[in-house]
């Protein structure tokens, strides 16, 4: 997928620091997005006769808590007991389902009022059924939710599926008669009804909800903790084949000659394939680049398919990707940070001059690395191809993407493949990505047999589409009252000049853009022969720890507190985005929940302030507290982190505060507290991470030298909810990036040593 | 050449070389796929079962050298799924993704089956080789307190 500058511009103006919302809504042509108009209640809601409603959950799930999320705004809608609900994973359907991919933290704001009403109109449909049943008119009707009742022989208490027996189903009620009707007598009439409208449907006063709000737990977790095969690793099917792939040590590096007939006589191999792959190495390497090289070896069990790769014998012609390296991007930087920049991606006010005329100029590198997605379940998929036709069991949370790409790859219909939408492992953006499905299908489509594609975890790490590394020259200055009145950034990153690959751009309005009196962001880029993606908060996973971190400098710089030297930097008058030819708004202040609200930035920011102690931190050595704020896929997010460093430079985290502002209301808070603590500990697992290359080889290959955060690394997290009366957003994605200043500033407030390089071995620490 | 294992309390034949992972058994060849591949090499845990009352990463220990001892994996702790770990870590709605849990479960019962009151270091200490990409840990700590008591209540 590739975006041109302009749509990316217009779209950021519309999402806001969406560069990742961007990401993922654009593989979606506007009519191929049936309007929630279009979605029929019938397609969702299943009632039985006895009462028991399943619901279709329409969204991939890789543990964002989906398949609770969605289903249960329509439960609440059509008012039944969340304990009557079944939950069903729909299938690969968009025309129906509406969008089904997982991303950008994007399914609550997208699924919020259209799901809802896909709910409500399933009630008024058995209302509408009760009362042309009595003769009445629908208006004295209404409805009452059922509750389960559970079987004696059901011990647990557990309230999990497979326990009930009867059930006294949700009704509705003919007011002046009371005279009742069960959902589960009415569905079939209600059934052949025709759809209302879903714009014109009654929805519920939030004070009357109960399902929304209260805390559901996870339909999996019965199934999960009993070991239950729900994963793309476990489907299994009659005569399946196990396939693993090896690639070339270097990105696209292509096959010369194997020894492929050697490896097709050992024990369980059945097919050897030679992949050419699809990809020709550039500057800019697109988001689905085409097939990698390598050689597909199929056997009766994934072990055999391992031991006979350990037996190949390959010359690869590495191609012109084996020329680069760590070291050599980190040269490149240097030189594009020292030259005058090469894109203005956003500037307003007299920045040169500013900088001139400032009491106190600061100015710092900050550099990151490449890191990988490593989800817990390596990337894999299942495929069968027979008679003409392609069945595929996807983990893929840009689901109708993968199919596209298949069809495309495979010169094949895509009216020709069926999609199951099977539960993965973990994405994390990972999954965006269909490479490993592709790989499957092709693998499929030569192969007279179901298949099963794994990638080995040294295979998940070497090609991953990496979260690119960056440098930023940062410069602020300050005047003699300690005041921030200029910033400029020059962001070193990668791509063909005027494009960055995917994951290595911000967006223009990315904080503080529109808040220092004058202000310039610049990028220039070096060009980049490697797959690169959306890892969880693409963009501000990286651009936020910059920022927060050059705040807490000049706040530090200034001899001031950075909370309070935050606050008032968010109390300037916001500049307006002026029209400088590329800017698709014009020359006004763009409006949208993409758009950062002041007051809900300074919000978060008060409250992590006022819960954790702020004012009254102890400073003793060897321990500090740090803050931090960010907003990103419409959410607001502060975080304080308690840090200790002892004299090796090992550093515990001991607590973190964590303030959420995502609207007006939490869908399922455990599941929701949940997500902060993982976003939490993701944030904390970064600084850690670095891929590096040397001769455009991977050195990093499993978690000995990736790692990932450990038990006895937790601290404790508070995790505090800021309603505010706007529309509910998601929350995947924006309490991870405030993590990681919070973090190195907290470092900073205990040692006095800033942290400009990540990982944060590259800067003297390490975890305790 | 075939082998003899005692898996979740039944006698299983199979046929495999004898330094083929008992994961790669349990998963490919007796389909008990609660056992899952995280790394390969004993780095995450999300392989672990009980061989003998202690939590072993299946993924390095080869078939061949299992013998008569019982192997037990998630489909095994319990008839029902209520083992008091299983239980809690419903209670306390654990999982996000799910994919490291069968292995943190196998790993917290092993530690609860010797240590049934453990302190905070003793949990960090059995469960560190258990990693969670979603940072689940948290609610873990919490299951296992909770199975703890659980079980000092029975």
């Amino acid at each position: 997928m590739q975006l041109d500058r302009r749509s990316f511009l217009q779209l950021s103006a519309l999402a806001g620091g969406g560069l990742a919302l961007n990401l993922y809504q654009s593989p979606f042509a506007e009519a191929q997005r049936p309007s929630p108009a279009g979605l029929t209640p019938q397609a969702f809601i299943q009632i039985a006769p006895n009462g028991v409603v399943t619901i279709m959950a329409r969204a991939s799930e890789s543990g964002q808590g989906m398949r609770n999320m969605l289903p249960m705004l329509i439960a609440e809608e059509l008012d039944v007991d969340w304990k009557d609900v079944r939950v069903e994973q729909a299938e690969l359907n968009e025309k129906i389902y509406g969008p089904q991919y997982s991303g950008g933290s994007s399914n609550t704001p997208s699924g919020w009022d259209p799901m809802r009403r896909v709910g409500a109109a399933g009630r008024q449909l058995l209302i509408s059924a009760a009362a042309q049943t009595w003769g009445v008119p629908v208006e004295e009707c209404t409805t009452q939710p059922g509750r389960v009742v559970e079987s004696a022989s059901n011990k647990s208490g557990l309230s999990s599926s497979g326990h009930v027996v009867n059930v006294s189903s949700s009704h509705v009620l003919h007011v002046p008669t009371g005279r009742t009707a069960s959902y589960g007598e009415l569905a079939e009439k209600a059934a052949a009804l025709p759809a209302p409208d879903l714009k014109s449907v009654k929805l519920k006063d939030p004070k009357e909800y109960r399902i929304i709000g209260h805390s559901q737990p996870n339909v999996d977790a019965h199934a999960i903790v009993s070991g239950k095969p729900l994963f793309g690793i476990d489907v299994q099917l009659p005569g399946m084949l196990y396939a693993s792939i090896e690639k070339a040590p270097v990105f696209a590096g292509k096959v010369k000659s194997a020894n492929v007939d050697a490896i097709k006589a050992l024990p369980g191999v059945r097919h050897v394939l030679v992949i050419d792959g699809g990809i020709t190495p550039a500057a800019l390497t697109p988001w689905e680049p085409g097939m990698e090289p390598g050689i597909a070896i199929v056997a009766d069990t994934w072990w055999h398919a391992q031991q006979a790769r350990k037996k190949l014998n390959v010359e690869w012609d590495l191609g012109p990707a084996a020329t680069q390296s760590s070291e050599g991007f980190k040269k490149n930087a240097e030189e594009l940070l020292k030259a005058p920049p090469a894109n203005t991606v956003r500037k307003y006010g007299d920045v040169d001059g500013a900088l001139s005329t400032a009491a106190k100029v600061v100015e710092a590198t900050y550099e990151y690395p490449f890191i990988a997605h490593v989800t817990m379940e390596p990337q894999g998929a299942t495929a069968h191809w027979k008679d003409g036709k392609l069945e595929m069991w996807s983990t893929s949370t840009l689901p109708a993407d993968g199919v596209g790409l298949v069809a495309k790859t495979l010169g094949i219909e895509q009216s020709d493949i069926t999609t199951h939408m099977v539960r993965s492992g973990g994405s994390f953006g990972r999954r965006l990505q269909n490479d490993w499905l592709v790989e499957a299908a092709w693998i499929a489509k030569k192969v007279d047999a179901p298949v099963k594609l794994l990638w080995s975890r040294e295979d998940d790490v070497v090609h991953d589409p990496f979260r690119p590394g960056g440098t930023f020259g940062m410069k602020g200055g300050l005047d003699a009252q300690g005041k921030l009145t200029v910033w400029r950034q020059h962001f070193g990153t990668y791509g063909d000049g005027k494009q960055a690959t995917s994951g290595g751009g911000i967006g223009r309005d990315a904080f503080p853009a529109g808040f220092p009196p004058a202000y310039a962001l610049y990028t220039s880029m070096q060009p980049l022969m490697l797959r690169t993606g959306a890892l969880r908060a693409p963009g501000d996973n990286a651009y936020c720890w910059v920022a927060q971190s050059f705040l807490d400098e000049m706040a530090h710089e200034a001899g001031r507190d950075p909370l309070e030297f935050q606050l008032e930097l968010l109390s300037n008058k916001k500049a307006p985005w002026k029209s400088d030819g590329e800017d698709a708004v014009g020359d006004h202040e763009p409006t949208g929940p993409g758009v950062l609200v002041p007051e809900r930035f300074k919000g978060v920011l008060q409250m992590a302030a006022d819960k954790s102690g702020w004012a009254n931190r102890k400073k003793t050595p060897g321990r500090g507290m740090g803050i931090a704020v960010w907003f990103c896929h419409l959410g607001y997010v502060a975080e304080v982190a308690d840090v200790s460093v002892d004299a090796a430079s090992k550093v515990t985290v001991h607590k973190v505060w964590a303030v959420t502002d995502v609207g007006s209301q939490i869908i399922n808070p455990g599941a929701a507290e949940n997500l902060v603590q993982g976003g939490i500990m993701e944030g904390m697992g970064h600084l850690a991470q670095e891929i590096t290359l040397v001769d455009g080889r991977i050195v990093q290959s499993n978690f000995q030298n990736h790692p990932l955060m450990r038990m006895r690394q937790v601290p404790e997290i508070e995790v505090i909810w800021l309603k505010t009366d706007y529309s509910p957003t998601g929350l995947g994605e924006p309490t991870l990036p405030p993590t990681l200043p919070a973090v190195t500033n907290a470092i900073f407030a205990a040692t006095g040593k800033r942290i400009r390089t990540l990982p944060l071995k590259a800067s003297g620490f390490s975890w305790a | 050449m075939p082998l003899t294992l005692n898996v979740n309390k039944k006698p299983m034949t199979v046929d495999v070389e004898p330094d083929t992972p008992l994961l790669w058994v349990l998963r490919d060849v007796l389909n008990y796929t609660g056992t899952k591949y995280g790394c390969g090499i004993g780095l995450c845990g999300a392989c672990t079962v009980m061989i003998g009352g202690k939590a072993v990463r299946s993924c390095t220990t080869s078939v061949g050298s299992v013998g008569s001892q019982a192997v037990t994996t998630i489909e095994g702790l319990s008839p029902d799924g209520l083992h008091p770990v299983q239980v809690a870590w419903e209670a306390l709605d654990v999982p996000q993704c799910g994919y490291c849990q069968a292995g943190q479960i196998m790993s917290a019962a092993a530690l609860l089956y010797h240590t049934p009151h453990p302190t905070d270091a003793e949990i960090d200490a059995a469960m560190s080789g258990n990693l969670c990409r979603c940072g689940t840990y948290t609610r873990i700590r919490q299951a296992i307190h909770a199975a703890a008591s659980a079980t000092a209540n029975k």
